[in-house]
């Protein structure tokens, strides 16, 4: 299979600390691939760092064979990214953010076709910061999407959302999966990991202890179902006070 | 450029919505400028002079706008959009974070020839005002100071470690400025002592140039304030490149 993201020997320190620790992964067209581990495993550097938005100290990525520095004009024409925070101005309207954004691109997708396929067209001329969690968080999928792209990456979507909003976003991401798009996320949520992952890698403390599928993850551990699998792989203590 | 404009027509509304801007660059001068002419009228500048006091004074107003928006406005806006990482978001497509920087100072440079519109129109509907010097070099120390000025706004913007410290440094230089500087309270009736801890700012340069071209007054006798306004322009402009912080 075609080879979206390859990531090969990543590494990279903060002040001495090693944050991610020689990881290698890579992720096929259509595919979707989820990051997961604690706060503070990793997760958001390794992201950014494929992203060429921070400088590994070691390794190499590539995302569609194209390097995220040396080719960053061309590559993000095609790579569409969430990142954790929200980042807008204020007061500014959910139309105008989707206009400017299109702006960027040489080719896109019309944001109000978008809009209205995310449930939100009519919200357009309401200003983005009225608009509640799950309503944000489609529209920030509408954004990664408007350059019509081959890859997106999202860094917890769901992160205080409700079950409800959660699920809206979980249909939205299966709609794109079907599309064929290549999804690398990362989720502390593991029922949404089950529901829309081919494959997944558990970090700890900057170091990868698992990577394959969600029934390999599940078969290799002593439990039964992904949740307790996760945490028998981030945590030993889990597995301890279950022993008692 | 079609980012650009995007950009551009977007900025400008969220500024507008603001209002800050409107506030202090675009309203706050024109009241200075009518209390000048009220209180002034068409007296003399000092026993003798050529010049009534309103046209001597007609550089120093049309300074404020350009303070505002590059000693206040750049600086906060710089480091909010910093803070709110929407700089960074620019580093994840095509564009650079560049292109939003160089949309707020056209932003900012349009406010100030705004403000300098509206003031002009003012002077001279309702005081009778001409400017005696010549319209072409007023408008060439007008973008001088402008420069030289945004580029201090660019440098606290660029290396502030967050909004909270832009927004105490943008405090600290902007309302002196604005206050001792002559853009509002007149240079000429400060006392000496004043004047001389006015000299050390910035914008009490610019405005030494901007009247001496208004007024038509030979321009060699402000070639010290030229000197500071393009080097600290230069030396703002070069720090600001090298150390800014994107995120």
């Amino acid at each position: 299979m075609e080879k979206t993201i390859k990531v090969q020997h990543l590494s990279k320190s903060y002040s001495g600390k090693k944050v991610v620790d020689d990881i290698s992964f890579t992720v096929g067209r259509g595919e979707v691939f989820g990051l997961l581990g604690a706060n503070g495993a990793g997760k958001s550097t390794t992201i950014e760092c494929i992203l060429g938005t921070k400088q590994q100290d070691a390794g190499e990525v590539s995302i569609l064979d194209m390097h995220p520095s040396t080719h960053r004009k061309q590559l993000f024409e095609k790579v569409g990214v969430q990142f954790q925070e929200s980042n807008y101005q204020d007061k500014l309207k959910v139309e105008e953010l989707c206009k400017v954004t299109q702006a960027l691109y040489k080719t896109s997708m019309d944001y109000l076709e978008l809009l209205n396929k995310f449930g939100l067209g009519d919200k357009k001329s309401q200003l983005i910061s009225a608009l509640s969690g799950g309503e944000k968080q489609r529209l920030f999928i509408v954004l990664a999407l408007i350059p019509d792209p081959e890859v997106v990456f999202l860094d917890e979507l769901t992160t205080g959302l409700d079950s409800r909003a959660r699920r809206d976003v979980w249909m939205c991401l299966s709609e794109l999966k079907a599309k064929g798009l290549t999804i690398l996320l990362t989720s502390h949520f593991m029922d949404e990991v089950e529901v829309l992952c081919d494959q997944i890698c558990i970090l700890k403390k900057g170091q990868m202890v698992f990577k394959g599928t969600v029934a390999e993850a599940i078969s290799s551990s002593p439990h039964a179902r992904l949740e307790d699998a996760y945490l028998w792989y981030t945590d030993e203590e889990v597995l301890e006070n279950e022993s008692i | 450029m079609k980012a650009f404009k995007a950009m551009f027509v977007t900025e400008l509304k969220l500024s507008l919505r603001g209002m800050d801007m409107v506030i202090f660059a675009l309203c706050m001068p024109v009241v200075v400028m009518v209390i000048l002419g009220i209180i002034y009228g068409d007296q003399l500048a000092f026993e003798g002079a050529s010049y009534t006091f309103l046209e001597q004074s007609f550089g120093a107003v049309a300074a404020i706008a350009i303070a505002a928006g590059g000693v206040m406005g750049l600086p906060l806006v710089i480091a909010d959009y910093r803070q709110k990482k929407i700089l960074k978001r620019f580093k994840v497509t095509p564009t650079r974070p560049s292109l939003i920087l160089a949309v707020q100072l056209l932003n900012y440079a349009l406010y100030a020839l705004g403000s300098l519109s509206l003031i002009y129109g003012v002077a001279f509907f309702f005081f009778d005002y001409h400017m005696a010097g010549s319209l072409i070099q007023f408008l060439g120390a007008y973008v001088l100071v402008m420069l030289s000025l945004f580029s201090i706004g660019l440098l606290v913007g660029g290396v502030a470690k967050d909004m909270k410290s832009a927004s105490v440094l943008a405090s600290l230089l902007y309302f002196p400025m604005l206050i001792f500087s002559g853009a509002t309270l007149p240079y000429e009736v400060m006392p000496v002592a004043l004047q001389k801890v006015a000299d050390f700012m910035p914008l009490t340069h610019g405005i030494k140039l901007l009247k001496e071209t208004a007024l038509g007054l030979p321009i060699e006798s402000v070639g010290t304030s030229i000197l500071i306004l393009v080097v600290l322009g230069g030396v703002c402009s070069f720090v600001a490149v090298r150390w800014f912080k994107w995120e």
